[in-house]
Order: C-alpha cells, then structure tokens, then sequence
C-alpha cells in the first residue's frame, strides 16, 4: 500500500517566479512527515509537486525529480491523472462537491473515474467513511447533500472521498486550519490511524499538531519575502522539537521569530 | 402633511436621563405619512395648475416626496440620517418609476389582448382570413415562432457552451483575448444586421428559398454571445476549490468538468439560456428579411415561408383595422406568456438543479 517519496533537487516556479529551490528529501512510508514553517515559504507548494497539481496553478512548473518507489513522478509519459490517483489529497477548506450526496462525495473518485461496480461501491462507502471516523454521524442520511455537514464533519468526509480510491500516499494541506479543537483532535487522531495504511505528509502552522503527529518533521523558510523558499532540515520530530540541528529552526519553533 | 417628532426622552421630571447614544428619530411612520401627503399635494397641484397628465403628478409627488423626507429629517435627526433617508426615498422613488412602465405594458396587453385570445385563437390560422374580417388566429405563426426558436437554440446553445467552457477551462492567451473580443462585437450586432449578412450568404449567394432555417441562422448569430457571456460568468463562479478536489482524485480535466464544473453551474447556465431565448423570441427584423411570412400553416421550417408571433403582431397592427388591432395585442399577449412560460420554466430547473444545501 503505502510508498516512499525521495525527492532530489526540485525546484517550482509560477511563471518567472522561483517559489521554491533545491529541496531535496525522503518521506518514509508508513510514516507521518509534518512540514512547518513561516508563511509563504512554499510548504503547500512543495506538497502541491508530489501529486503534480502545483502545474494547474496557471504558469506553474516544476525541474528536478521525484520518485515515488523509484518512479520518477516528472518522467517523460507520465500521466499526471494517473499520478493523482496513487497520491490523494486533503485541502486546507473542507470542499464537498455541492451537487453530490454524502454518499456520492465519498464514491466520486470511483464513480467520477467510471470503472467501478456496483455492488462495490456500497462496501468502498462504508469502509472510507468508517476510515475517516464519519461512519456513525452519517449512516442514516447518506442520500442528504455533503455540504449540510458541519465544517468538521466536511473535512473528514473529504478525507473519506481521498481515502476511497485507496492511495498510497495521502497529502494534507493544512486540514485542521479551519476547524475548532474537537474536529482537530479527530482528524489528529484518524491520521495516526491512517498511518498504518498510508503514507501521510501534512503541512500545518500549528506546532503542537506537529509535535502530536507527526514522526519526522520538516522545517522550510525563506531568506526573504520575494526569495524562494527552502528546506532548512528534516528530522525525527522528537529531534527538531527538542535539539535541532540548525539555530533558525530552534528560533522558529520557539518563537523567536516568524 | 402632519408628521410629529418624537422629542429626546428624559426631561428632569422623573424620566430617566437620555443615554448619550439616543438621538431624536422620526416616528416608524414617518416614510408612509410623508408619501400620502406628498401624493396628495402633488395631485393638488397637478389639478390647480390643469396638468392633464398624471405621469406629471406623480413626477411631482416624488420631488416632494424626496425633498421633504431629506429636510424633515435634517431638521430633527441631523444630516447624517438625513442623506440616509434621502438615498432611501430615491431609490424607492426610482424602484416605482421604473415599475411603471412594466406595470402599465401587462395591464394594457393583457386587458386588450384578451379581447379575442381564447382556444379558437390558438388553435387557427390566419389562412383564409381577410384582415378586416373578424377570426383567424396565431396558430401558424406559433409554430413557426417555435421551430425557428428552436433550431437556433440547437445551433447556439451548443456552440455558446462550449466556447465558454473553453475560454473559462481552457483559454489561455492571445486566442482567448481574440474570441473574448470577437464575443463582445457579436454582441453589439443590431438584429437587422445579422438578418442582412444571411440574407446576402444564404439567399442571394447560395440561391436557397426563404425558409424558418434560414431565419433561426440569424437568430443563432443574435443568440450566441449572450450564451457565451452568461455560462461565462456561471463557470467562473464555480470555486476552484472543487476542480482542484476532482483533479486531486484523479480523475481527468474533461471529466471534472462535465461532472462537477457543470452541474454546479447548471442552475445559472439554464437560467442564462432562457434570458437569451426570450431575447430571440421577440426579433422582428431577421425574421421579416429571412423567413417572409405566410398565413398559412407551414410545418417544415426548412421550406418555404412561416409564420412567426412578432411578424403576426406588426402586420395585424400595419392592416389598420378593428379585427386587427385585436389579434394584434392578442398575439403580444401570447408572446409575452410564452417568454414568461419559457422563463418559469428555467427557474424551476435552475431550483431543482441548485446546490442543495439542506441538512
């Protein structure tokens, strides 16, 4: 199921613009890699390279490579549908299509993609919607549209749509910044379940859910603003939050700046 | 015009002491007092001075009706509240001003359009009929109204999609500027003009015979921009958030946006083509130059003349008699009805096709 990620040298630009420069990394499978860092330090852009949706950003376009289980993602032939498929994400707003049940949230990625049966799909809802801890708070309306749900729920049933076409790895941009702590705590605690089906790397601006999380940590920065962003180092969360190696992320981490 | 003011409250004998936040307001009445009085001085006035319209009268009633509102508030609650009830009563004055007209266009059509307009009306044509003679009615021309307003809907609505699907999906560039701007021309075309430029190409180049084809082209041309604008201005609306969440599942860009992009914008995009098709509906001009006219019942819009309900009003009315005065408003009143069916219509489809947003 899950895969491991080696990116080497990658950079992302909108139009002229270098966001992001010679980020080099490993995320292990199985594992959940926590990105912080100040804003507009390219975290999300960087997350956005490993599914290849930073290209439909208009201008958007990456150089270097990433290979997830040794294929490279930027290969020449490579169809970025294809590689969406096997890398799901989660967005920083819960954004249920409007025009779909609960149901039909969580079977779009099946149905949208038109191989699936029937019979199936019914087993394929219930298990992404008991996978995302939703299962109980909605098994009794799933034909009522998706965009009734509190914001929490929303967040959880758009993880359960990302999870049912069974990635192998799972992105998360930021998917707790709009929800209060009690929604944050369950997301928290469905992605210490998810991760021992997936590979999980989450952007987050919340150092604690870090801390809580995650198992590596990546910290990402940028000299200036109008610079591109960097990778500063890659740790085991325990290591960065207590004794890391570069002084700009113990400053970061405790405050100091940004 | 008696209007009282309600003084500040708390006087030393025994009320409460004002709160330095109350202000001295006109009564919740005030708006409604001040309109009576000011219609009725400006009828006053309008019957002093012999004006014999009453469009003037209410012209006058609604300065007064402003004016007074802005000083009598100005005097009691000060300027600020002042030049909010000034904007208030203008825009209330200019909401009615602007209902006049429509009002009075219904009741007029309506009360002289139903003079003759009954089932023997729609269900005949004006074949054998003279344009003296009472009878006769608008079945041909509602046939032909309907299969030229169809196939331009069948030649525009497909091409107007899908050209705001590109320029909104796809369009980057200097193709989408050239096809924004050629869009934007297209909609300035006067009818005639569009009726002309078939007219030259299709009947006096190609030979072919006047026909409802030839007319529903022209109607097609006058169609399409609107379309484009409309299901342009329905797609951009469609949060990003969503295609990006269809992309993150894998599935294809077509297939994000036929599947979601679309449905979610359905509701507008419907509402959009019906405004475009009442506008056609009602186009004299092309329809005079392309399809003619004819008083009998012609069902194949590919040959020869047909009818069609705006030609129908502008003859019965040219005729200059009685019999077609009458079948003149009652065939204005079907028209409008059919624009309104048509518009009904849309709006029951925009609401059942909505986002639903119930628990």
């Amino acid at each position: 199921m899950a895969k491991r990620i080696d990116v080497s040298g990658l950079n992302a630009y909108y139009g002229s613009h270098k966001a992001i420069e010679d980020i080099s990394m490993t995320v292990e499978p199985r594992s959940v890699t926590a990105f912080i860092g100040p804003s507009g330090c390219g975290k999300s852009t960087f997350l956005r390279t490993l599914n290849r949706m930073h290209e439909v950003t208009p201008g958007g376009r990456v150089d270097g490579k990433v290979l997830l289980d040794g294929d490279d993602l930027y290969g020449s032939g490579v169809d970025p549908v294809n590689v969406r498929r096997t890398i799901g994400m989660v967005f920083q707003r819960p954004n249920p299509f409007p025009t779909m049940s609960i149901y039909d949230n969580v079977a779009a990625g099946l149905k949208l993609n038109g191989s699936y049966k029937k019979s199936e799909l019914n087993d394929v809802v219930e298990k992404s919607l008991k996978g995302a801890n939703l299962w109980n708070e909605v098994k009794d309306r799933l034909n009522k549209p998706g965009s009734g749900l509190s914001g929490g729920q929303q967040q959880r049933l758009c993880i359960a749509r990302a999870i049912a076409v069974e990635p192998q790895v799972l992105l998360m941009d930021e998917p707790c910044s709009a929800l209060d702590p009690i929604s944050t705590l369950a997301i928290e605690d469905l992605i210490g379940e998810l991760k021992e089906r997936f590979t999980i790397v989450i952007v987050t601006h919340n150092m604690q859910q870090a801390a809580r999380v995650s198992d590596r940590t990546a910290f990402f920065n940028l000299a200036a603003v109008g610079q591109p962003g960097k990778l500063i180092e890659i740790d085991e969360t325990e290591r960065i939050f207590s004794n890391p190696s570069v002084q700009a992320t113990e400053d970061y981490i405790s405050g100091r700046f940004g | 015009m008696s209007t009282t003011t309600v003084k500040p409250t708390g006087t030393p004998g025994g009320k409460p002491a004002p709160s330095e936040l109350q202000r001295a307001r006109l009564p919740r009445w005030a708006p409604y007092v001040i309109a009576v009085g000011s219609l009725a001085v400006g009828s006053g006035i309008g019957l002093a001075a012999d004006l014999s319209s009453r469009l003037q009268w209410g012209l006058i009633s609604a300065i007064l009706f402003v004016g007074v509102s802005y000083f009598l508030a100005a005097s009691v609650e000060g300027t600020r509240q002042a030049k909010d009830r000034l904007a208030t009563s203008l825009v209330w004055v200019m909401f009615l001003l602007a209902v006049v007209p429509l009002a009075s266009l219904i009741f007029e059509t309506v009360q002289r359009g139903t003079k003759v307009f009954d089932g023997y009306f729609l269900s005949h044509s004006m074949g054998v009929v003279a344009d003296d003679e009472p009878g006769g009615g608008i079945y041909h021309a509602i046939i032909g109204t309907l299969e030229q307003v169809g196939l331009a809907c069948l030649i525009a609505v497909p091409i107007g999609l899908l050209t705001a699907i590109y320029l909104v999906e796809y369009g980057r560039g200097k193709l989408a500027k050239a096809v924004t701007f050629f869009v934007d021309v297209m909609t300035g075309i006067p009818s005639i003009v569009a009726g002309l430029f078939v007219l030259s190409f299709w009947i006096l180049i190609l030979g072919f015979d006047f026909s409802g084809w030839a007319g529903a082209m022209a109607l097609s041309i006058l169609m399409m921009p609107v379309v484009v604008r409309s299901t342009e201005e329905m797609l951009k609306l469609v949060p990003n958030e969503l295609r990006e969440a269809s992309l993150a599942l894998g599935v294809p860009k077509w297939r994000t946006i036929l599947k979601v992009v679309l449905p979610t914008a359905i509701g507008g995009i419907t509402t959009g083509v019906m405004l475009a098709v009442a506008r056609i509906a009602g186009e004299t001009a092309p329809v005079l130059l392309l399809v003619w006219t004819n008083p009998f019942i012609n069902t194949d819009p590919f040959n020869g003349p047909q009818g069609s309900l705006p030609l129908y009003i502008y003859q019965q009315y040219a005729s200059g008699t009685n019999a077609g005065y009458d079948r003149a408003w009652a065939a204005a009143l079907a028209l409008i009805a059919f624009i309104m069916i048509l518009n009904l219509v849309a709006r029951g489809i925009a609401r059942w096709k909505a986002p639903k947003t119930g628990r």
